[in-house]
């Protein structure tokens, strides 16, 4: 059977199960949307901004642990993926922008709407490409493929010129089943002698840690984890990517770490002599001032990514390879050495980890008179049951729902950690929600974040997404207001938001349900209410303190013993 | 920590792109190339590259290995670690007054350097020899003027049986 470019594009998403492409149209990828249009498998979904595509693929990656999909033409096209592409690329997440270029004879000749999109996505990108051949059309397919989603995951660009995807020019079609590069090699398997290093290491510790982030989650490794920590009864702390790699409701678990993170994990961290790092790449908002860092501890760390270790901190042992397939070995080194055990060493340093629980990290000074934010994020959990897809923006509602959602499960906790990206949150629901239409959706933003990616409200319409949408409304850039407060003595220079919208009427306006809550005594039943609306998007638009602070808080430069503590447990003693 | 010197071979993948990907992970993550080489070689898909950075051996190990992760990047080996040879080669295009050319006649033979071009003012210069060589070589010719100069930076192959190799443990 003979197939043009466009047609050889839409077959190889089929021969690799695609089910959504997410995209825009324009020029340059007529014929490919012209190809779309005949088939009656691949669904696409149209979004309002391109970068708008990017973060619906990359949040359906993050919900289900497939690559997620984009279609956009050439030029501003692309460009307007960067941002997109930059916040996949820094959390690892599989995903394949296929970009439409100008046509090979006018490539490099400032034609219009040409962008030297593998020169501007290169560092924001996995690998990319730019077919210049029909005949390898199908060869990049299968390369961007697996690229994209073995080893770390990561996004891939592939750029094609428009002539490539002309109806008329037709070749045979073969789709690799297998296909070897011989350049890009990321399985290893470790060294048992390492693991059984590790499981003796692990063993004799007196006060060991455990510290895991996205790579548990993005490595399926949820489950070996579980056996590891159920069988040890050691501590657990994950970073704001890991969340849900291991039951927050477990007793096991202490919370996230880091900036944000709560008394007991980052006093662990710098109490310990024993530190297992699992999936986690040392990032400055985890280990604030590293000569600082875990200064009693062994370090071992569990890695996909050789270039991980010893970036950050240096590390004493590390294992690389799948999270999983190593934890699983682990597992049952570990099984073997588990006499060595000092469970009455194990025992004090639960105890003294315990009376760090004491301190209460994440009270707040209650309210009746205004909403306070934390208060929301516990209502959602509850009214939720636990077990909703969060998506969020950036700022200070994201580390409320990472310190007051307890996530239980994996992928339910979808956010832009690595680049911080304010706009992720409401196209990310889309894809989440896409992905498990039968499931709870909830997008947690700020009136800030919440504006950069508006225009998705209409897609929402579009594709009837029931997306719930929790507008943590206090009518600043909270975050941006909190550094102020605290390092420019108060000087609130634009991070007050002027002119802030009437957020139900917007959402009203676009065809969907707005509801705005700004009594405390309101909360409990209306949120229930927005939250129990089938079937439609729901733009809960709730008026909070706009005072409040992100607590605890260490500064940069700081150690993790040097928390700064609310005022509302600042006096509390330590027990 | 203070910098020291490293020679680093790479085999790539002939493809497009390859070198800029090279290139902007060194700007990118704040390395500087001192000097950097590229040809093809024997198999026509593959390009080697000598480069030479300075940099703290920390930084180093973290260089290797983003290196090794390119997806372009067959194989790659940092020769300071062995036994390895190196050659450079210079081009010199020099303004030769007549009392001087008895002195640099003299200066290329005792470097083993050789003359390629004349003309009544200039003497066009070839050398190759390792970059300290060079360098000595530039030092002597003191009042000689130094019109061009070009230099294909250094160039470095494994002592022995030892090579880098496409299909070898390598990558990974
Ligand atoms: C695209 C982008 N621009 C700027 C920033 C810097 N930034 C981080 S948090 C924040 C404020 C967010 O305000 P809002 O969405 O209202 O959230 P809040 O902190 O008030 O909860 C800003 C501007 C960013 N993270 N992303
Ligand atoms: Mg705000």
């Amino acid at each position: 059977m003979k197939l043009s470019g466009s047609e050889i594009i839409i077959e190889c998403l089929k021969k690799e199960k695609v089910k959504y492409i997410f995209g825009y149209p324009g020029g340059a990828v007529l014929h490919i949307y012209d190809a779309l249009f005949k088939d009656k498998e691949i669904k696409h979904v149209l979004v309002r901004h391109e970068q708008g595509a990017t973060h619906a693929a990359d949040g359906y990656a993050r919900a289900c642990n497939k690559p997620g999909i984009v279609l956009v033409t050439s030029g501003p096209g692309i460009t307007n993926c960067v941002t997109g592409l930059a916040t996949a690329h820094m959390d690892s997440i599989p995903m394949i922008v296929i970009s439409g270029q100008v046509s090979r004879q006018y490539v490099g000749s400032d034609a219009f709407q040409e962008a030297d999109a593998t020169g501007i996505t290169r560092p924001i990108t996995k690998h990319n490409f730019l077919i210049d051949d029909i005949n390898s059309i199908a060869e990049t397919f299968k390369k961007a493929f697996i690229i994209a989603t073995s080893g770390r995951p990561g996004p891939v660009l592939i750029d094609i010129p428009k002539d490539l995807t002309d109806p008329n020019v037709k070749i045979p079609f073969n789709y690799p089943k297998k296909i070897n590069i011989r350049s890009y090699k990321p399985q290893k398997k470790e060294n048992d002698i390492k693991i059984q290093q590790a499981a003796e290491l692990i063993c004799n510790a007196k006060k060991p840690m455990i510290y895991t982030g996205g790579g548990i989650i993005l490595g399926k490794a949820d489950k070996q984890l579980h056996q590891l920590v159920k069988k040890l009864k050691y501590p657990i702390t994950s970073t704001l990517m890991g969340l849900g790699g291991f039951p927050s409701s477990n007793q096991e678990f202490l919370g996230m770490l880091g900036m944000h993170g709560t008394y007991e994990a980052n006093m662990a961290m710098h109490e310990c002599d024993v530190l297992l790092a699992i999936g986690a790449r040392f990032d400055d908002r985890v280990t604030g001032d590293t000569s600082k860092f875990c200064p009693k501890a062994k370090i071992i760390h569990i890695d996909i990514d050789p270039s991980s270790i010893s970036k950050i901190i240096q590390v004493d042992l590390s294992l690389i390879g799948e999270t999983a397939s190593i934890l699983k070995k682990l597992n049952s080194y570990i099984t073997r050495h588990i006499k060595k055990i000092d469970y009455s060493s194990i025992d004090k340093w639960w105890n003294k980890i315990n009376k760090w629980k004491k301190k209460k990290c994440l009270a707040y000074t209650k309210s009746n008179k205004i909403i306070k934010p934390q208060l929301v994020i516990e209502k959602l959990y509850e009214f939720t049951q636990g077990d909703a897809y969060v998506t969020s923006d950036v700022g200070q509602h994201q580390m409320w729902v990472a310190q007051y959602y307890k996530f239980d499960k994996p992928n339910r906790w979808i956010n832009s950690g690595g680049l911080g990206t304010m706009g992720f949150g409401l196209p990310a629901a889309m894809g989440a929600q896409l992905a498990f239409p039968k499931s709870n959706v909830v997008c947690v933003t700020g009136e800030a974040s919440i504006l950069m990616c508006i225009q998705e409200l209409s897609t929402c319409l579009q594709y009837r997404l029931p997306i719930k949408i929790v507008n943590l409304n206090n009518r600043y850039m909270g975050m941006v207001r909190q550094w102020q407060e605290f390092f420019y003595e108060g000087r609130y220079a634009m991070s007050y938001v002027d002119a802030i919208p009437d957020f139900s009427k917007l959402a009203e306006s676009f065809g969907h349900v707005g509801v705005r809550i700004d009594k405390p005594e309101q909360l409990d039943t209306m949120l229930k209410d927005a939250l129990n609306i089938k079937n439609k998007l729901v733009f809960i638009d709730v008026i909070t303190d706009q005072t409040e602070n992100v607590y605890p808080m260490i500064q940069s430069g700081k150690g993790h013993h040097e928390m700064h503590l609310s005022p509302t447990n600042e006096d509390t003693e330590l027990a | 920590m203070k910098d020291k010197r490293y020679i680093i071979s790479l085999l790539v993948e002939n493809e497009f792109g390859s070198l800029s990907r090279i290139a902007g992970l060194f700007s990118a993550r704040g390395y500087n190339i001192h000097s950097l080489n590229v040809a093809p070689t024997n198999d026509e898909s593959i390009s080697r590259m000598t480069l030479v950075t300075f940099c703290s051996d920390q930084k180093i190990n973290q260089l290797m290995k983003q290196l090794d992760k390119l997806v372009d990047v067959v194989n790659v080996k940092d020769l300071t670690q062995e036994t390895h040879l190196e050659r450079e080669m210079l081009l010199l295009k020099l303004r030769c007054k007549k009392n001087q050319r008895e002195e640099l006649k003299r200066l290329t033979d005792i470097f083993r350097a050789r003359i390629i071009d004349v003309t009544d003012t200039t003497y066009t210069i070839e050398m190759t020899g390792v970059t300290d060589k060079l360098l000595a070589f530039l030092t002597s010719l003191g009042e000689i003027n130094i019109i061009e100069m070009v230099r294909s930076g250094s160039l470095g192959i494994s002592r022995g049986v030892e090579s880098l190799e496409v299909n070898k443990r390598g990558k990974k």
